[in-house]
């Protein structure tokens, strides 16, 4: 009975165009939005903004940027890794060997090398599809792991092979602790995420939709296949790429090239897959979905057992960990193949009906 | 009707087409004159879609020429045709499944936006005012084709009927100077032809537009129509007006059969 839109009457093409053209879903997001920033902090502890509420912003970002690129314009990729990988040390070689560098120029530098890689790396999807082209991305993944671990000057020349990055100024905010860190980290998700609702929504975004659709009838109607997915690409690669320097700079503060392996890239593609493909929203539930629930599962079976009277080892907690969240994974695609943003769908369109069937 | 037929836009002069060892189109000239209803008819394999995708680019044909406003058109592709005002229906739809309504014929004005990534963005100034221009413009077209009611559909959901009705407006989107409809009723119950036919006789009659189409309902094609070319495996048989075309022995043969 909440949810509907009855008497919120459009006078103008420029209000049904707004992001969000119903009312409710406007205050929603503003409460979301202000929570997050003003009422989580009051609540959260350390450990849960270090282990839960930054990698889940982080890599929300980095989902979003993969969802732009599968979802939204059909390539898909298997070298989400290596983009990330390209942001954080495009960022770090930016931070250090510019003097004076600020740290969001940084991060920008880095998402800007990343596209320009994406653009590279893009250019078999002009010829193959599918499978194939997923392979061919993963070219990009073996390649930039390699070249991290073994060309010197992207690492400074560091023994280790690791680097590390420490005061993080944001135009006079130092930003190291962890509260601070998670506002940093949302405020660039905010943004981040409003710059990919409006591109979606927006002429390039339908050319977009369009070639993942039906590319010949896209290309008949006078779009051109190249600028549209390479532009998929490049744009992707700039949200993947800043993602990874977030990642580097205020998630991990030091890394070494195996934090941005193939395992990174099947992560943030499964994470788009059970979130919902071509959903921005999809891309948060996703990132949610891989990040909190394992951590949830792992505090929360102690207690279930303690509440039926069992003491469930640590050994036993972590490997009932994987198996529930394994058939979770399942359990979801089979309950809705199209992710978790077509069962949020689907239920918000019941809801306007509701108490009514139809 | 009292339109008035004008000159020669697109002209088409000994245009072969093959693929490999089979002969698609061989040796055929037609010409298209401005605001007319052109229909190509022919039996199944007549090469009526083939000759379709040589117009607008899809296909290259190995020899032949095409004419279009008298300029002769070299290494054409479908991107460049649409450019030119050249847009199409297809045979079985072509539609964005994944899409609503609106923004399916919202993609067809694609080439007539400008505004730049980084403002589409932030959706501001000039993007903005775009979006809502070009959204002025579609709904005109959505109330042309009667289709009010399921513009923010996802066109998946549609019956086929509307689905087709769709693809025409997005082929109209792009405000074209010729459209190719292929086979525009296939399918359809008797109503359904009936409003495809008004519709498509309003499109040439109120915008002008010249009219290339397949059909294979004869009824339609001699209704509508003001010049009929007539293929058969790849090779004319027949050009002009619908009477003439009915009565030409040649034509009979092809349909139905050297018996009668």
């Amino acid at each position: 009975m909440i949810y509907r839109e009855n008497g919120q009457f459009k006078t103008s093409y420029g209000a049904d165009q707004q992001i969000f053209p119903i009312a409710q879903d406007r205050w929603a997001v503003i409460a979301i939005i202000a929570f997050a920033f003003v009422g989580v902090p009051l609540l959260a502890d350390e450990y849960m903004f270090r282990a839960i509420l930054i990698p889940f912003l982080i890599l929300s970002l980095a989902a979003l940027g993969v969802n732009l690129l599968v979802g939204y314009c059909g390539q898909i990729t298997l070298g989400a890794g290596a983009f990330m990988a390209i942001g954080a040390y495009a960022a770090y070689n930016f931070l250090i060997r510019v003097d004076g560098m600020p740290l969001l120029a940084a991060l920008l530098l880095g998402g800007l090398t990343s596209a320009a890689m994406g653009i590279i790396f893009g250019i078999p999807s002009l010829r193959v599809r599918g499978l194939y082209l997923a392979v061919a991305t993963l070219a990009a993944q073996f390649f930039w792991d390699w070249a991290f671990l073994r060309i010197k000057w992207f690492t400074n020349d560091s023994s280790s092979g690791s680097v590390s990055v420490s005061n993080l100024d944001f135009f006079g905010w130092n930003v190291d602790a962890p509260a601070e860190k998670y506002l940093f980290c949302l405020g660039m998700l905010v943004v981040f995420g409003f710059l990919a609702k409006n591109l979606t929504r927006a002429s390039i975004g339908r050319q977009w939709m369009a070639i993942r659709d039906m590319d010949v009838a896209a290309e008949v109607i006078g779009i051109r296949p190249m600028w549209a997915k390479l532009s998929a690409f490049a744009v992707s690669s700039f949200f993947v790429g800043v993602a990874g320097a977030m990642w580097g700079f205020v998630h991990l503060g030091s890394w070494e090239p195996a934090a941005f392996s193939v395992d990174r890239s099947f992560q943030l593609l499964f994470m788009v897959i059970i979130g919902g493909l071509g959903s921005i929203v999809g891309s948060f539930f996703g990132a949610a979905f891989i990040v909190v629930l394992p951590i949830f599962l792992n505090q929360f079976l102690p207690v279930l057992g303690r509440l039926v009277g069992i003491s469930i080892s640590t050994a036993a907690v972590s490997h009932a960990e994987l198996i529930i969240f394994g058939a979770l994974i399942v359990f979801f695609l089979i309950v809705e193949p199209h992710g978790l943003a077509r069962l949020w769908a689907t239920s918000k369109e019941k809801l306007r009906l509701w108490p009514f069937p139809h | 009707m009292s339109k008035k037929i004008g000159d020669v836009v697109l002209d088409l002069q000994n245009i072969s087409l093959r693929f490999g060892g089979v002969k698609a189109l061989t040796d055929i000239s037609f010409d298209v004159r401005e605001h007319e209803v052109r229909a190509i008819i022919g039996p199944n394999g007549a090469g009526k879609s083939s000759m379709l995708n040589v117009i607008n680019g899809v296909y290259h044909p190995q020899d032949g020429k095409i004419f279009f406003h008298g300029q002769e058109r070299k290494q054409m592709d479908p991107h460049l045709a649409a450019a030119q005002g050249i847009s199409r229906t297809f045979q079985n739809i072509a539609l964005f499944k994944g899409m609503s309504v609106l923004d399916n014929i919202m993609t067809g004005r694609t080439l007539k936006m400008k505004s730049n990534l980084l403002l589409q963005a932030i959706w501001w100034g000039p993007a903005r005012n775009e979006e809502i221009a070009h959204r002025k413009k579609v709904e005109e077209i959505i109330d042309f084709l009667e289709i009010q009611h399921i513009r923010k559909t996802p066109v998946g959901r549609l019956p086929y009927g509307l689905q087709k009705r769709v693809d025409l407006g997005r082929a109209l989107a792009m405000e074209p100077k010729i459209l190719l409809l292929d086979e525009p009723m296939a399918g359809m119950n008797v109503e359904e032809k009936q409003d495809m036919c008004r519709f498509i006789l309003d499109v040439n009659d109120q915008f002008g537009t010249t009219i290339v189409l397949i059909e294979h309902d004869m009824g339609v094609v001699m209704d509508i129509s003001d010049r009929v070319v007539v293929l058969d495996y790849g090779k004319k048989i027949g050009d002009g007006l619908p009477d003439e075309v009915r009565s030409s022995p040649e034509v009979i043969k092809a349909y139905l059969g050297a018996g009668h």
